[in-house]
């Protein structure tokens, strides 16, 4: 079979998010490949080294020039050969998955792996939209996955508690905690991967405009009340807690 | 017609069904409110629904028993064609923003994911959303003959009855056959009260010290003032607890009257999961934890000696 891992680059989660005008400003801030995705590469190259049949592995990413330091995460990781589409255009996902699409097809692809939920975005949509543009299933929230030739067995997580499931391939999978534990890129491998063929795709090519227009950021802050309470008189500190919760903030009877 | 996709469970129309009402009455979109309820046996969902809706869609097919993004999809995008919907709405739960973008494709619309605010600018709608592990409200837009939604659940007041009952209708879909064979399932079971409709959530993270320990000081306080049991990621991954009690940006996300988080350090992660409670409470060991920040009452000291004095004196 042939994968394709989406990667997407985001901002560090201890980094300090700001906004300048309307939008998040990402100058300056530490980006890092989306932790998310990072299992979906995992498991991408978890499914090679066990006895599924992988030809090849490809990493695609949208986003601007920076995006290649995400790329060469997932080469240094073990992914066969990348694609960049370079652009500063902010895509919603649904219109994002029809690149997505585009790609899959073009490259000859069986399974798409993804993360579940994009840290800048707090999207969830990427791979729902893209699997309904090629027509396939899709089995998002997955915590354990196998491969038995075109069939794809493992588990996810649903509203109210956790499915098994199968399915033949083709196949949309995001991925979440729990599927694996991303490996480290070891220097010999990050050294390797800068050989690896990293192309640029011309945006251009796919016809693709955004769907949904983004008109106004703003740090969200919730003023808290931040009031301490001396803990040393652990007695003292539980009654003048519950006298708060009860009598100020009125949520305990 | 704005189209609301009913959500329910246990054969009760779901609160964030009558959240999602409110949503539409607010948007300032054109046309009737439309409940869609899709499953089996709803009929006492579809007569609950007709109490907050100008109409009730009925689809109430064995094809529908079991749930399956491909097959809500398609029946979503029938009726919101057939019957020219302005507006799709739908709950933002894990298997509404997994079946939603799909219906955004079939209906070549675009998309407003986990919307917190809806309101009409002339022919478009604009929503707002948190991005970025929820520490930034955007606001985004987008326009178009029909729009697809879905709305974050504790976002919108529940919506109340309005006059008369909407009238109820069955109606025929073309269903495709689903693709993917659900081979088993388990359910999340706790006598608790769920996260999700829980309004105090008592959370236990690393700093709680041991399992033995969360069993009786999380536990023993969330039984104590009938509160839901959260956990840290930390936690789960230790194996202390299961995943289904996770908080967090890979688990659930909350927003209860009050949250008490014990020995939890308030990662990013898990403050996005838990960020918009209305009052937050942090007993730790660390004054340092970040968790203090955004707390509105805040102990440092040690949970094995703080929360069973709590425990004593709620008795009182």
């Amino acid at each position: 079979m042939k994968i394709l891992t989406l990667v997407r680059q985001v901002p560090d989660a201890e980094a300090r998010v700001k906004v300048s005008g309307d939008r998040v400003d990402l100058e300056g801030t530490t980006l890092v490949i989306d932790g998310m995705d990072e299992y979906g590469v995992e498991e991408a190259l978890r499914l090679r080294e066990g006895n599924a049949n992988v030809e090849e592995i490809v990493a695609l990413a949208v986003g601007p020039k920076k995006v290649e330091d995400a790329l060469r995460t997932a080469l240094a990781m073990g992914v066969d050969r990348a694609i960049h589409i370079e652009t500063d255009e902010r895509f919603d996902a649904v219109s994002l998955s029809k690149i997505v699409a585009q790609v899959a097809q073009s490259e000859g692809t069986d399974l798409i792996l993804l993360g579940g939920q994009e840290a800048d975005w707090d999207s969830q949509a990427l791979g729902a939209a893209s699997a309904e543009r090629l027509g396939w299933p899709q089995l998002t929230w997955t915590n354990e996955l196998n491969a038995d030739g075109e069939t794809l067995t493992g588990r996810h997580d649903v509203d109210d508690g956790n499915e098994g499931f199968k399915v033949a391939l083709p196949a949309v999978i995001t991925a979440q905690q729990g599927l694996n534990e991303p490996r480290y890129p070891t220097l010999p491998n990050i050294m390797k991967a800068k050989k690896k063929e990293l192309r640029k795709d011309d945006l251009g090519g796919f016809g693709v405009q955004p769907a949904v227009k983004y008109v106004g950021a703003e740090i969200q802050t919730r003023a808290r009340l931040n009031k301490m309470i001396d803990g040393k008189d652990p007695q003292a500190a539980a009654e003048q807690l519950l006298d708060l919760l009860r009598n100020e903030a009125k949520v305990l009877a | 017609m704005i189209l609301v996709v009913a959500e329910y469970a246990g054969g009760k129309l779901g609160k964030s069904t009558l959240e999602m009402v409110t949503a539409a009455r607010e948007s300032g979109r054109e046309g009737p409110i439309t409940l869609l309820v899709l499953g089996q046996g709803v009929t006492d969902v579809a007569t609950e629904a007709a109490a907050v809706a100008d109409q009730v869609l009925v689809g109430d097919l064995g094809a529908l028993a079991q749930y399956n993004p491909e097959v809500w999809a398609a029946a979503v995008a029938q009726i919101a064609r057939e019957g020219e919907a302005s507006t799709v709405l739908i709950g933002g739960s894990r298997s509404g923003r997994e079946y939603a973008p799909r219906v955004a494709v079939k209906l070549d619309a675009p998309y407003l994911e986990d919307v917190i605010k809806l309101s009409a600018e002339g022919d478009a709608l604009r929503a707002q959303r948190y991005t970025f592990l929820a520490r930034v409200t955007e606001t985004v837009e987008a326009s178009g003959p029909v729009i697809v939604a879905t709305v974050k659940p504790g976002s919108f007041a529940p919506a109340a009855p309005a006059g008369e009952a909407g009238e109820q209708y069955d109606i025929e879909l073309n269903l495709p056959t689903p693709r993917t064979e659900i081979t088993g399932k388990s359910v999340e079971k706790s006598s608790r009260v769920a996260l999700s409709e829980a309004e105090v959530i008592v959370t236990g993270g690393r700093g709680v010290g041991s399992p033995e320990n969360f069993a009786q000081f999380v536990e023993g306080l969330a039984d104590n003032i009938g509160a839901g049991v959260g956990a840290t990621r930390a936690v789960v991954d230790a194996g202390w607890r299961p995943y289904a009690e996770q908080v967090g940006q890979t688990g659930k996300t909350v927003q209860p009257k009050a949250y008490i988080a014990l020995g939890v350090s308030g990662a990013v992660q898990h403050l996005s999961g838990m960020g918009k409670s209305k009052n937050i409470i942090a007993i730790n060991k660390d004054a340092e934890a970040p968790i203090f920040k955004v707390a509105d009452y805040g102990i440092v000291g040690d949970v094995s000696q703080i929360v069973p004095a709590l425990i004593a004196a709620s008795k009182k």
